[in-house]
């Protein structure tokens, strides 16, 4: 076992409280009986048809993302601090995008560059000016946390705009009580299946003004081919709205309407999964066919909620990211409860020499970029891989940011040798709308190949359930 | 002065069309040097969408129409009192910082030739005001007016690179070349008087606006040599040509499009 790496379920030579119970579960398991549960896992994920890429990194959409049967475990203590910490990043993002497309205030007090930000490519002059319903642009924050110690906690990446995966956060629950029912009866475990009544609420509470009866809220997917679909589908489904994609709707007479067997149907929030280049033609981009045409004419006026708001990625952008930490001491005066990964931006000439010096010991990934194709982990590349990268950094030095290579912390694995500890991060999922709600989880990655800390399941990452346990 | 204004948009189908869907900004913007008397903007059989003003101050309507439909016709008609305050966009209110104006755009983007024009005899002029003069004027000499050489998806650098073009042409090299000064600068669409002398140019006119310290945004109309006066009505604004276009549609069906459109810019009686 890798002593530097902080182990969630052995430390100091222990086993750590959250994990107890598994400990006895875990050595009582005989290996045929592991083989034939992992099988059966296998099969209720292929039956179920859950087998797209997470986080849009491409790869086969048609392959299973690998399901690890050990669980991840958090105490109740430690959740209320990720709680907290997530929360208050989830505030803050918002009040910094009421703010980039309103008066500018953080742009105006220098607090963050200004260029940055009115000259990001997510940046959307056309939703400048606008009020959304109870000020949120971002109903749905993915927070991406790694640990690297029994109190360390950093946060990764924020995803303001349409995180994925949180439909492997359900089912990963669901299919762990199928297969070890006695294990949820002998943990105190907090339930996760409230998510899709959570998210339905959270939707219904941004309705526009307008809107004065119960809300009709709509998911709008690009449709089967896209990675997601699944995800989609189960989430109207679980939630009871429909799903619809572009040419299910139009817009009349200020209002979006969906096309029903009982005729014309008002939308009055839109869940939409689709980016925001292909929302509406006569807005962005005009060949796109999975929009709706009128559909920003309809939201700007206040016809419509579209969640997330279009140009709302302008707040999770890797270069806006290292200034989190200053909205939230800006916009809520308080000192941020989760910590940032230090970050060098290698657009400055300063920050650049230090990561050229540096490249075996850092992370650099690209700015605009996600899921680990453009990434270079310096411990673990060779000689060449760090020249090649060497040579597009000072091609183009704005594209890229560098972190230190961090020591995420591992878990108990299931692997082919027995049980191993493997690294993990984890995702869960803030819900922005008259309250910030999270369900007590989140989603749990895991880097399958032994060492390895890219969790990204085009590199060969898995998904584990991802427990709270009661107080 | 008082600006009488007519523009009719025809869009005539070959085929029956499902329906249609339509953006406008077809509206006085208002500020100091406009005053709305009497404008009116209709959609032959429209429905009336959502109406808003947009975070750069523009005046925006949705409309649709239902098919099955044969053609899309989009009227306008108004009195305008306007004022010449010599470019200055005095009085207009809206949120956009001006840097939001800096960013390159497809047609926009610089090229050897827009740098090189940029940073010439313009770059070196006694403040930003002056280097915007010198700009609109380094831009009106490198591309001639000569309408039919040009199409609308022309690049400002093809545009240099043929030495001729329209009134669209003109705004974006200008806007490339401000914004590579580091000077804001945008694209804007509305209406200019015709000229007694008969200089030729176009009734449904488009320039670009620079942000200048101190002044705020002030337009320049490198095609006709001169900063907007009197003799302009100005709509709205966008990053260029396509964002800051006074009709945005689409008409949903297989038919071809044929497009009519007649303009008429009048000094009304007073």
């Amino acid at each position: 076992m890798d002593g530097t790496f902080f182990n969630e379920m052995y430390h100091d030579g222990a086993v750590r409280t959250p994990y107890a119970r598994l400990e006895d579960w875990m050595r009582a398991m005989p290996a045929e009986l592991r083989q034939m549960k992992q099988a059966e896992a296998e099969a209720l994920f292929r039956r179920i048809g859950i087998t797209f890429a997470v986080y849009g990194e491409g790869g086969d959409p048609d392959r299973l993302i690998p399901f690890d049967m050990f669980p991840r475990v958090f105490s109740q203590a430690e959740w209320r601090k990720l709680e907290h910490g997530i929360k208050q990043r989830a505030r803050a993002l918002n009040a910094f995008l009421m703010d980039v497309y309103g008066r500018g205030e953080i742009l105006r007090a220098g607090r963050v560059p200004a260029h940055l930000v009115l000259g990001n490519e997510a940046y959307e002059r056309a939703v400048a000016g606008i009020f959304p319903a109870r000020g949120v642009y971002s109903h749905i924050v993915g927070v991406d946390l790694v640990r690297t110690g029994p109190d360390e906690f950093f946060v990764l990446e924020d995803n303001c705009r349409t995180p994925s995966g949180v439909s492997y956060m359900l089912e990963n629950r669901e299919i762990m009580m199928r297969m070890f029912p006695t294990l949820f009866r002998e943990n105190r475990i907090e339930p996760v299946d409230g998510y899709p009544d959570l998210l339905r609420r959270t939707l219904a509470s941004v309705a526009p003004q307008k809107c004065d009866r119960e809300p009709t809220i709509a998911i709008l997917t690009p449709g089967h081919f896209n990675s997601a679909y699944y995800e989609h589908s189960f989430l109207a489904d679980l939630m009871g709205v429909e799903l619809v994609e572009g040419p299910d709707l139009f817009v009349e007479g200020g209002f979006v309407w969906m096309r029903t067997t009982e005729g014309p149907k008002k939308v009055d929030v839109i869940y939409r999964r689709v980016d925001d280049a292909f929302l509406d033609p006569l807005c962005f981009r005009p060949d796109s066919m999975l929009g709706v045409p009128g559909l920003m004419d309809v939201y700007r006026s206040g016809g419509v909620t579209i969640a997330s708001a279009p140009g709302a990625g302008v707040a999770d952008d890797k270069a806006i990211y290292t200034y989190v930490p200053d909205m939230i001491r800006f916009y809520l005066g308080e000192e941020p409860l989760l910590q940032n990964v230090p970050t060098w931006q290698c657009a400055r000439p300063e920050d650049l020499k230090y990561v050229l010096a540096h490249l075996p010991e850092l992370v650099v990934k690209e700015v605009h970029g996600s899921g680990g194709y453009g990434m270079l982990v310096g411990p673990r590349a060779s000689a060449e891989q760090i020249e090649h990268f060497r040579a597009r950094l000072l091609r183009h030095p704005d594209n890229y940011i560098a972190q230190p290579t961090l020591s995420l912390s591992t878990t108990p694995t299931f692997v082919e040798e027995g049980i191993a500890p493997r690294h993990v991060d984890l995702r869960p999922y803030a819900l922005v709308g008259e309250r910030v709600e999270l369900v007590p989880g989140g989603l749990t990655r895991v880097a399958l190949t032994e060492g390895s800390l890219v969790v990204n399941s085009s590199q060969g990452g898995g998904v584990k359930d991802t427990w709270v346990l009661a107080e | 002065m008082i600006l009488s204004v007519f523009h009719e948009t025809r869009y005539s189908y070959d085929a029956p069309m499902r329906g249609a869907v339509q953006s406008l900004r077809l509206f006085p913007s208002r500020f100091d040097g406009q005053q709305v008397i009497e404008w009116e903007v209709s959609v032959d059989n429209g429905v009336r969408g959502g109406r808003f003003r947009d975070g750069a101050g523009d005046q925006v309507e949705g409309w649709s129409v239902r098919g099955p439909l044969s053609e899309v016709v989009v009227r306008v008609s108004g009195r305008v009192a306007t004022e010449d305050l010599a470019g200055v966009l005095r009085g207009h209110r809206e949120q956009i910082l001006p840097a939001a104006y800096l960013r390159p755009t497809l047609p926009t983007h610089p090229d050897p030739g827009l740098r090189e024009l940029a940073n010439g005899e313009a770059a070196g002029g006694a403040d930003a005001l002056d280097r915007a003069h010198r700009l609109a004027e380094a831009v009106a000499e490198a591309i001639a007016y000569r309408p039919g050489v040009t199409h609308a998806h022309t690049t400002a650098a093809e545009a240099l690179a043929l030495g001729e073009g329209v009134c669209q042409d003109h705004a974006h090299a200008l806007i490339a070349c401000a914004r590579l000064l580091d000077m804001p600068a945008r694209y804007v669409s509305g209406y200019l008087l015709a000229t007694e002398d008969g200089t030729p140019h176009e009734a449904a006119h488009a320039w670009a606006e620079i942000h200048v310290q101190g002044l705020g945004w002030v337009g320049f109309d490198a095609a006709n040599g001169c900063c907007p006066d009197a003799r302009y009505l100005r709509l709205g604004s966008g990053a260029d040509a396509r964002d800051a276009a006074p009709i945005r549609g689409v008409a949903l069906g297989p038919g071809s499009e044929r497009l009519d459109v007649t303009v008429a810019v009048e000094q009304a009686q007073q």
